[in-house]
């Protein structure tokens, strides 16, 4: 198994451990005594579960698994499999802190960064494709 | 990849690109106000990522790496249903909340979704299968020597 295919895996099961923690927290907050901040994080459970747990798992093991670009590049283009990880964490870790950050005094700089984390995430995806796209093909 | 896979995956990442576009335009909306009409752009959004990109990805990947009856995918004719089944279905649901359309357009999409999921089911049940085995699980060995 590729390195980069490691990388996106262990890195969605960190996802994976997160959004269900944050579950927890949620449901917890009827329970415990929590932060009512916490609210907010519903919408990043959820997109922590899609976004940095499935979606990169699918991403992973497409870039180990879909036939070979060719013999020299038998992955596609490198450097923007490994920027569609990059722009995909740093845009699911920036939207997790700005979304619940929003609710502060400083509500348009965590906005700004918020809509950053959405250009990030666009560009990710739009990079998997690209590579993804490439490799669909008969062998 | 057989040619039925590889359509799936490029509609796949077809709806992907478009789900994206969808949620990334609500996200930055969220951070950065641009017209609260943004909002009806969310059902279309979840619709194309959970069934459109998501499920449809399974669904081309499964036909192409379960198990295989000796060197033959079977009859692939439910899955070429349910291709066409699953993305008019997608796009009828997610466009409903973008448009308001009569419920009964809403009913259809999910109807849609829900036959294409039936086929693939259908369809694939059979290919999980240990290997070394015919379409109803018989030996290889009794079928070739005529035992």
């Amino acid at each position: 198994m590729p390195i980069l295919t490691r990388l996106f895996i262990k890195t969605s099961f960190l996802y994976l451990i997160v959004a269900l923690l944050i579950g927890v927290l949620l449901v917890g907050r009827s329970v415990w005594q929590l932060p009512a901040w916490l609210a907010g994080l519903s919408p990043v459970y959820f997109h922590l579960l899609m976004v940095g747990w499935v979606t990169q798992l699918i991403f992973g093991v497409a870039y180990w698994m879909l036939p070979k670009y060719s013999q020299q590049q038998p992955h596609g283009f490198d450097s923007v499999w490994w920027a569609t990880f990059w722009l995909l964490n740093i845009g699911v870790l920036l939207r997790a802190i700005a979304e619940p950050l929003r609710a502060t005094p400083s509500t348009a700089l965590w906005g700004w960064l918020l809509a950053a984390s959405a250009v990030l995430q666009w560009l990710a995806g739009i990079a998997f494709v690209f590579n993804a796209w490439l490799r669909t093909k008969e062998r | 990849m057989p040619k039925l896979s590889r359509r799936y995956l490029h509609m796949a990442f077809f709806n992907l690109i478009w789900g994206i576009t969808f949620g990334g335009l609500l996200l930055y909306n969220k951070g950065v106000p641009l017209t609260p009409l943004m909002w009806k752009l969310l059902p279309l959004h979840i619709e194309l990522m959970l069934v459109g990109w998501m499920i449809q990805f399974i669904m081309g990947i499964g036909f192409w790496i379960f198990p295989r009856f000796w060197r033959s995918r079977g009859n692939d004719t439910p899955m070429r249903w349910a291709f066409w089944l699953l993305n008019i279905g997608v796009w009828l649901a997610g466009l409903n909340g973008v448009f308001n359309l009569p419920a009964q357009i809403f009913l259809a999409g999910r109807i849609f979704e829900l036959t294409a999921g039936i086929l693939f089911v259908l369809y694939a049940w059979r290919r999980i299968k240990p290997p070394g085995t015919g379409e109803w699980g018989k030996k290889r060995a009794r079928t070739t020597t005529g035992s």
